[in-house]
């Protein structure tokens, strides 16, 4: 004895009841409205304008913070280069040569086992420069 | 009396659409309808001018133009709607059409996103701080929008922020904050202490801030001074004596309605004394 619908039956319930449930769904009679793209756009804001100054000023070394801003802000907005640069090193490029020089001693003498040491010799200041010969294999001449 | 107004209400309503072209820096009233140079040839009389013959593929793509302060698109066309000079400027690259605006003038501020202004902070309310701009509300600025916000670094009540819009339009509230995109200050926030705050109308920060404004290279020379413009109408200078912050402050008050001569004549005087 069969309970319940049958599949077939099913369907067909289910079907009707979406389609009453769509019929009942709201929509616009309109026709198609073609959308018109404006060419024109608004904007409120004096920014895209004029080309304004950056607001905070500072003349004759008053406030140097801001003189620095004025100069980068400005200088963004003109998109120039700042061509003469002004950047003053605290330590000299020969002097970094120098050190560097030693300091690639020092480390590697860190890195170098016991018989190694023989070839990092002290100079005089007691800088230590490595020797840049290290002992390779030779190849054997025929 | 009638008779005048209703004759000049018909001339107005009866002219026809100008090109903007052709009214570029002259006086435009609100209500003037301007045309954009891609419509004037359909507009222009009829029969009597040729339309040129254009070879282009793309004659039919238009260009872009931004509407700035003052006008309003109305349907094809641009609406004035403040009275002042119009203005136009020429795409820089790419992109074209350019910029229409109306150089007017007022004294008002309506707070506009992007812009940078200087505010005094009124009240503090939860999270927020409330900053008088000038507007028609106070704006909100974030406890937390400063650069290196601690609990210790945040303004107090009576302190002027130098600071950018991030919402500002007609249906909420203005909000405002004092770091960029990045997170970094870049000259906003609290200005610091002593100086002198001062109003003035928007056109002459406009004028004051132009690239090659002659007024602040002259006042440059004076002495060693700091000014702060906010686009809300309000001017911040201090100098080392109050004596100079005064004379700064008269001067620049008065330069709007001075002539060149005039100004240059009291910057020689004072540059002697």
């Amino acid at each position: 004895m069969q309970r319940g619908l049958d599949s077939e039956t099913k369907k067909q319930l289910e079907e009707e009841e979406k389609k009453i449930i769509s019929e009942e769904h709201w929509y616009l009679d309109l026709p198609e409205l073609k959308e018109k793209e404006s060419f024109i756009i608004e904007e409120q804001s004096f920014l895209l304008c004029e080309d304004l100054l950056y607001g905070r000023m500072s003349f004759r070394g008053f406030n140097p913070e801001v003189e620095k801003l004025m100069l980068q802000m400005n200088a963004k907005h003109k998109a120039e280069e700042v061509e003469d640069e002004t950047v003053e090193l605290d330590v000299s490029d020969e002097e970094m040569a120098r050190r560097y020089e030693t300091l690639v001693g020092t480390i590697g003498k860190k890195f170098a086992r016991k018989r190694d040491h023989a070839n990092y010799e002290e100079d005089e200041n007691g800088d230590i420069t490595p020797i840049k010969a290290k002992k390779m294999f030779l190849k054997p001449q025929d | 009396m009638a008779e005048p107004a209703s004759v000049a209400a018909e001339s107005l309503a009866g002219s026809r659409a100008r090109a903007a072209r052709t009214v570029l820096g002259q006086v435009v009233l609100p209500g003037e309808e301007l045309l954009l140079p891609e419509q004037e040839d359909a507009e222009g009389p009829g029969g009597a001018v040729e339309r040129p013959l254009s070879l282009n593929a793309r004659a039919c793509s238009r260009v872009r133009v931004v509407c700035g302060p003052g006008l309003r698109r109305c349907g094809d066309r641009l609406l004035v709607t403040k009275c002042g000079r119009l203005r136009h400027k020429e795409p820089g690259s790419g992109s074209g059409g350019g910029v229409y605006w109306v150089d007017s003038q007022q004294k008002r501020y309506v707070p506009v996103k992007g812009d940078h202004v200087i505010g005094i902070v009124t009240a503090k309310s939860g999270d927020i701080f409330k900053v008088d701009v000038g507007g028609s509300e106070p704006a909100s600025l974030s406890y937390l929008s400063f650069e290196g916000a601690t609990k210790r670094n945040r303004p107090n009540v009576g302190d002027l922020i130098y600071g950018q819009f991030v919402v500002a339009n007609k249906d909420m509230e203005p909000e405002m904050v004092c770091i960029d995109s990045c997170g970094r200050a870049n000259g906003m926030g609290v200005i610091g202490q002593d100086g002198l705050l001062f109003k003035v109308t928007l056109g002459l920060i406009r004028k004051l801030l132009a690239p090659d404004c002659e007024i602040i290279q002259e006042v440059g020379k004076l002495y060693p001074l700091e000014i702060v413009f906010g686009m809300n109408g309000r001017i911040w200078v201090k100098a080392k004596t109050i004596q100079q912050t005064l004379i700064l402050a008269n001067i620049l008050e008065a330069c709007e309605h001075m002539t060149s001569d005039q100004r240059k004549q009291i910057f020689s005087r004072l540059a002697e004394s």
